[in-house]
């Protein structure tokens, strides 16, 4: 491995956190983005190349090492690790609206679950996942809440564009404030996914 | 519809355990909405979302929420509500071929479309999350283990106390127990053959043999009935509470 890479395999080490390239490129004074890159992919073939239980993920953003899927059962059994535990439709359904629709209020997030979700809003927050990131100019200037790294993080996606597109689904993910023209509509979409 | 089915079927109405609990929000177990008990409906009916016979299913949703408990919940009566509005409209005379007619039902079509779908992202992303808690990052720190219950604080008046509160529970101590030998029904065979073979007839006391035991009289009774089972022998009493004859069957054993 190249001086570089060995740097950045070390960087990653020590890191709790997916790092960026960009950060990266600061272990080196003469390093660019694009040699952190091919630094970076020298590592990832190296860990895949020799065989070893860890990989070089690529999270959030950034970079990450993480043990490989097929250890987790050991791992657990040995206690040195807990798989996550799973998240609640509530909260699933709520991350949904909000990955996809953000910026957005709690209003419009009540109206496509059909329930109030203050508290869910509440702990989704706590636990990092979701932030403020702003205020509607509606009236009371409610705030707009959207998703953080941690949120990539926790799903394994690199960024947003990871979500299934409108294509991808079933039905078609209407764009943003296109209500309902009427029935015949509405109607179409039944027939295209059936 | 099939593949919608697919992935909303975990979530299933609860037949029990609801009735007794009025004013208990069941999100988390049962449904996570009026939107989902609704599409739970529909597709219980098989129906489609486009063109759902408002006044049957808002029927049915009035008696699911009265049935699972949930007449508390703000958020499914408020659905309810909605319900009951959109059945009085379908009633009111209309003319299709109206321009400036719309249908009531459309709002009700898009939101349950809409929550449709974003029921599928759901599951979606819980499945990346799934496979995502499969690897793991350095740092990790395990969930402390749980605290030890305190040390017992007692006298030592308490502690004999307990002792023989303890020792009265165990049960008296067993001094003898008793093993139950074999019978030898074999050996009392071989010895009344033995002795049969030399006479024509023996007596009930020779056939036990000297200082027999209580299994060796009863080893002995049970060859002796084997034995003229078989027909090897006849066993008489010539008068009542005389000693018992034991004869060699000589017809049967020569025959």
């Amino acid at each position: 491995m190249t001086p570089l890479a060995q740097l950045v395999e070390a960087a990653l080490f020590s890191a709790s956190r997916p790092l960026t390239a960009e950060e990266l490129s600061t272990l080196a004074s003469d390093a660019s983005a694009a040699d952190v890159r091919v630094a970076l992919e020298q590592l990832r073939e190296h860990y895949d190349f020799n065989q070893h239980g860890i990989e070089l993920v690529e999270l959030a953003g950034g970079y990450q090492i993480l043990t490989r899927a097929v250890h987790a059962a050991a791992l657990e059994r040995a206690q040195f690790s807990v798989r996550a535990p799973k998240l609640s439709a509530a909260t699933l359904e709520t991350l949904a609206v909000i990955a996809y629709r953000q910026p957005v209020g709690r209003v419009e997030i009540e109206e496509i679950r059909g329930v109030s979700v203050g508290g869910v809003l509440r702990s989704l927050q706590e636990r990092g996942l979701i932030e403020v990131v702003g205020r509607s100019e509606a009236l009371g200037r409610p705030l707009l809440y959207g998703t953080t790294p941690l949120f990539l993080e926790l799903l394994g996606m690199r960024d947003l564009a990871d979500l299934p597109k409108a294509e991808e689904l079933t039905i078609a993910l209407r764009p943003h404030r296109a209500v309902a023209e009427g029935m015949d509509d509405a109607a179409a979409y039944v027939e295209a996914e059936s | 519809m099939e593949h919608l089915s697919v992935l909303t079927a975990p979530v299933e109405a609860p037949t029990t355990a609801l009735g007794g609990a009025p004013g208990f929000v069941v999100e988390l177990d049962a449904f996570s909405g009026p939107l989902d008990l609704l599409l739970h409906l529909l597709r219980e009916e098989q129906l489609e979302i486009a063109d759902i016979p408002i006044a049957r299913i808002a029927d049915q949703f009035l008696s699911a929420i009265h049935e699972l408990g949930l007449n508390q919940a703000a958020d499914y009566l408020d659905m309810a509500s909605r319900l009951v509005r959109l059945k009085t409209q379908m009633l009111l005379p209309r003319r299709p071929e109206e321009d400036g007619w719309e249908d009531p039902r459309a709002e009700l079509v898009r939101r349950l479309l809409e929550y449709q779908q974003i029921r599928e992202v759901a599951v979606w992303m819980g499945r990346a999350a799934e496979l995502r808690a499969e690897q793991h990052a350095r740092g990790y720190l395990p969930p402390p283990p749980e605290v030890p219950p305190p040390p017992l604080k007692l006298d030592i008046i308490e502690l004999f106390g307990a002792v023989e509160r303890v020792l009265a529970n165990i049960p008296f101590p067993v001094l003898h127990r008793v093993v139950a030998r074999p019978l030898d029904v074999e050996t009392a065979t071989r010895r009344i053959e033995e002795l049969l073979a030399g006479q024509e007839q023996i007596r009930w006391l020779d056939a036990l043999g000297s200082r027999p035991t209580i299994v060796d009289v009863l080893s002995t009774l049970l060859a002796l009935l084997e034995l003229a089972k078989r027909g090897a022998l006849r066993l008489v009493q010539p008068t009542p509470f005389s000693p018992m004859v034991i004869a060699r069957d000589s017809a049967r054993t020569t025959g």
